[in-house]
Formats: C-alpha cells, sequence, structure tokens
C-alpha cells in the first residue's frame, strides 16, 4: 500500500494528522508531510478513515 | 445477520451519502433507495462558497466520493419528501407532481437543512441565498458580470467566505451584521471581533449593528436600506443569516420535532427511524445540552452512525455518539479551526500566538475544562490541542499542555 497526497489539493487542515499521527504530520510551516510513504497493513483502517475525512479529498492509497 | 431487506434514505448529500456508504461496508445487500430534492448528482457543498465561487472548480469537480462508488442505489433525484407514517414505514415522496410511497425497514433522515431567508417582500433579482449548488451557479454568474458592489447580508461563516471570495475577486464588497460583533454566539464577543477584523484588513466595508430594512429596485436590485435611515447602492445582495432544518414535512408524523429531528444518544427517532447532519438534535453527554451541528464533518461521522444505528438489531447493544465536533472556515488567506464547542459565556484565552498576528490558539474553557479549541492559522496545533477535549482535560493542564507547544 503506498500513500498519496495530492498537494494541489490539500490544504493543511490536519484531519489526517489527527487520524494518523504515524502516517501525517503537518508542521510549523503549516505544510503536510507524509511519514511513511509505504505504512504497515495494520495501519489500513486509520489510512481509509483519513481518506474518507479528509476535507479536500486529497489523500489516496495505491496498491 | 440483521433483519432489514430495505433502507431509504431521505437526503443525498454528506450525511445522507455516508449513511449508504456505511450500510454496504457492513455487508447490508439489500435495497437503497435514496430521496433528494436536488436534481444535482450528489456534491460536495464547502467549496461552493470558495473554489467554486471564485470559478477554479467546476460541477463536476465538487461531486461525492461516494456517489462515483457502486453502491446499487436506487436514485430518487428531484424528489420531495412529503410525509411519513412510522407505524406502517413507509414514506411519501412526490416528484414534479407525481406520488409514490416507498416502503422501508429502515429509514436514514438526513434532509439538511435550507438557507434562512429575510423577513422582508423576496422575488427581486440580484438579492440571493447561498447553500446549493444552483444557488451557486447563480451567484457566480453575478459575480460573474462584475457588480460594481457586493453587499453581503450576515457576517456568519458563510458571508464571511462569500465576501473573502468576491473581494478576491477584485469587487467592493460591504458586510451587514446586525449584531455589534460578529459570530458573538458562537466564538464569544473578543474572538468574534478577531473574525470581523479580517475582512477590514482585505479592505471590506464591515458594517456592525446595522440592520436590512428592505431593497429598493425595479425588478433588479439597486439598492439596500438600511436600519439607520441610510440606503447602500448594491447590485448584487447575498444574504447568509443561517439556516433552518427541513422537518416542515415530518409535522404530524410522530416524530418529535425541536429545531431539527430529536433522536436519543444513538441517532434513533423513532423504531427503524434514524437521523443524521444538519437535521438531528442529539444529546451530548460530554458538553451536557442537546447539539444540532452544522459542520461538515459531523455529517460525515453522523451519517456513519446512524447507518450503524440501524443495523443493530433489536435489543442489540447501540453505540452512543458522543463526538467532538470541528470545523473549517477559510477566508482570504486566514484558515479558521474549531474543535469542540464554545459559548459565548465560556472563558477565552489566546495560548499560542497572537490575535493581532491573525495566527493564534485560543482555548475555551467551562467549569474548569477545556472545551474548544480555536486557531486562525494554527491546523497543526488545533489538532494537537484537539485531545484536550476529548480527554475533558482541566484548563489548567489545557494551558499547560499549549504552553508546551509554543
Amino acid at each position: 500500500m503506498r500513500v498519496v497526497v495530492d498537494f494541489d489539493l490539500c490544504e493543511s487542515n490536519a484531519v489526517c494528522m489527527g487520524i494518523a499521527p504515524e502516517v501525517f504530520e503537518v508542521r510549523d510551516d503549516d505544510f503536510l508531510y507524509v511519514l511513511q510513504e509505504n505504512p504497515s497493513e495494520e495501519l489500513r483502517p486509520k489510512i481509509e478513515e483519513a481518506v474518507q475525512r479528509c476535507p479536500k479529498q486529497a489523500i489516496s492509497i495505491e496498491e | 445477520m440483521n433483519p432489514l431487506g430495505s433502507v431509504v434514505v431521505v437526503g443525498a448529500s454528506l450525511g445522507g451519502m455516508h449513511a449508504a456508504h456505511t450500510l454496504r461496508k457492513e455487508g447490508f445487500d439489500g435495497t437503497i433507495t435514496v430521496v433528494d430534492t436536488d436534481e444535482h448528482t450528489p456534491y460536495d457543498k464547502p467549496p461552493l462558497t470558495k473554489q467554486f465561487l471564485k470559478g477554479d472548480w467546476d460541477a463536476e469537480r465538487i461531486t461525492l466520493p461516494a456517489a462515483q462508488e457502486e453502491l446499487g442505489i436506487d436514485w430518487r433525484l428531484g424528489a420531495r419528501a412529503t410525509a411519513l407514517d412510522v407505524g406502517a414505514q413507509t414514506l411519501t415522496i412526490d416528484r414534479d407532481g407525481a406520488a409514490e410511497r416507498l416502503a422501508y425497514d429502515g429509514l436514514v433522515i438526513a434532509a439538511g437543512a435550507s438557507a434562512r431567508r429575510l423577513p422582508l417582500p423576496t422575488g427581486m433579482e440580484g438579492v440571493h441565498v447561498l447553500r446549493t449548488l444552483d444557488d451557486a451557479l447563480a451567484v457566480r454568474a453575478a459575480l460573474d458580470r462584475t457588480p460594481s458592489r457586493v453587499v453581503v447580508i450576515g457576517a456568519g461563516f458563510i458571508g464571511a467566505e462569500v465576501a473573502a471570495t468576491s473581494r478576491g475577486r477584485g469587487l467592493d464588497v460591504t458586510i451587514l451584521e446586525a449584531l455589534d460583533v460578529p459570530l458573538e454566539r458562537a466564538l464569544g464577543a473578543q474572538m468574534g471581533a478577531v473574525c470581523g477584523a479580517i475582512h477590514r484588513d482585505h479592505g471590506v466595508d464591515l458594517r456592525l449593528g446595522t440592520g436590512v430594512d428592505g431593497f429598493e429596485g425595479t425588478g433588479r436590485v439597486e439598492a439596500v436600506t438600511l436600519s439607520d435611515g441610510s440606503r447602500l447602492d448594491a447590485d448584487l445582495v447575498v444574504v447568509g443569516i443561517g439556516v433552518v432544518p427541513n422537518t416542515a414535512w415530518l409535522e404530524g408524523s410522530g416524530l418529535t420535532i425541536d429545531n431539527g429531528i430529536v433522536v436519543d444518544d444513538t441517532l434513533l427517532a423513532a423504531p427503524g427511524v434514524v437521523a443524521a447532519g444538519d437535521i438531528a438534535r442529539f444529546p451530548s453527554r460530554r458538553f451536557g445540552q442537546s447539539l444540532r451541528i452544522e459542520h461538515w464533518e459531523n455529517a460525515i461521522q453522523m451519517g456513519e452512525a446512524a447507518a450503524r444505528r440501524l443495523l443493530v438489531p433489536d435489543g442489540g447493544a447501540a453505540a452512543v455518539y458522543d463526538p467532538v465536533p470541528w470545523f473549517w472556515s477559510d477566508q482570504y488567506d486566514r484558515k479558521i479551526q474549531l474543535a469542540g464547542h464554545s459559548g459565548a459565556d465560556d472563558v477565552v484565552e489566546v495560548v499560542i500566538g497572537s490575535t493581532d498576528e491573525r495566527r493564534f490558539v485560543a482555548l475555551y474553557g467551562r467549569a474548569g475544562r477545556v472545551v474548544g479549541v480555536l486557531g486562525m492559522n494554527r491546523p497543526r496545533h488545533v489538532m494537537q490541542l484537539r485531545q484536550l477535549v476529548v480527554d475533558g482535560a482541566s484548563w489548567d493542564d489545557g494551558r499547560a499542555q499549549a504552553a508546551g507547544l509554543a
């Protein structure tokens, strides 16, 4: 599984960071950083939730 | 398995579509019928006042993901729910004058809310509300004609975003707000004043304590007459004075209506009937009061929770719905976010940054506990400090944690 963020859409609402801080981090510069591009399968439910909850629909999962 | 064979969902916006999505995800393989007055493919509303109104995005861009999935939905778009019979488990809908009765085993009511209208004679061209895609198309077309002045009535979040987008298009904008402080009831006087100030930072004529008496013009609006007796030339007026839950059709249905459909703490309104989103009023244990939340994220969470509630068999254990609300509003180059539930009577303290730099975090406290986290251009800190509200942290612990992040 690969986590893909469309940074043209991302508005740094940090919702994903609230759900899966192991994978997503909004830093002091207000930009989102993906900490793990290929996270382990056990994180899938959290990442799927982040995909659903992103207000900009900017996150997707590639298999 | 659960005994449901058919579910009807009233409302194809965020709450209803997430309910349908969740039903399928949880393995429900019966029929799902989705009814909505709006004929458009279900769409996401937040961009309507921003990217869509600016002209950057078109309607295809805001289609809801759940509307693109293969959920096997039996659509009734452009149809209005007119009556509910809870005992007989039937919903009556009307489409272009043709009535249809839908039997259901489970019903999700996520019919949302409608823009509140001014208690003034309407029907004049150039006076708009902004709630639906059709509303946004009309306002965008009006902005494309480069009005000499845009007048926004109401300094709430919808009005604020319309004002910001209009300014972004280089137009003259006046905001009329009847109260002395914008958003005072929601955010308190201090933070409401900051939210008002960012409009003035960007050259908007923000007039507080100014009501609207009426409109002048022949067929098309030419001016707004104000409560102080003056008049203001205007060729485009956008009214953003809140919303009214769409419950009129439920009068006499037996459901309890009190500024929304009253549901229990598991979102049940009656046997086999759940409600979600802007239309639903639920008892919040966390905040000790009933809440009807109009936020984007709540519609998703509540739609999902309502769907799962329907799938609980009689006598089964149903989950309690008790979220920490969260919303955001983008205006100019500022992002306002609130996690939790703020009120005008709460203690408010800026704990990171300053209001002068328009980049800060403020905590809201009630009875010694942190109940809300408000941020302006501080998304990282809002999301980190949101946990204080989740945990019901003490005010002192909240301040200490925030100081550690500053």
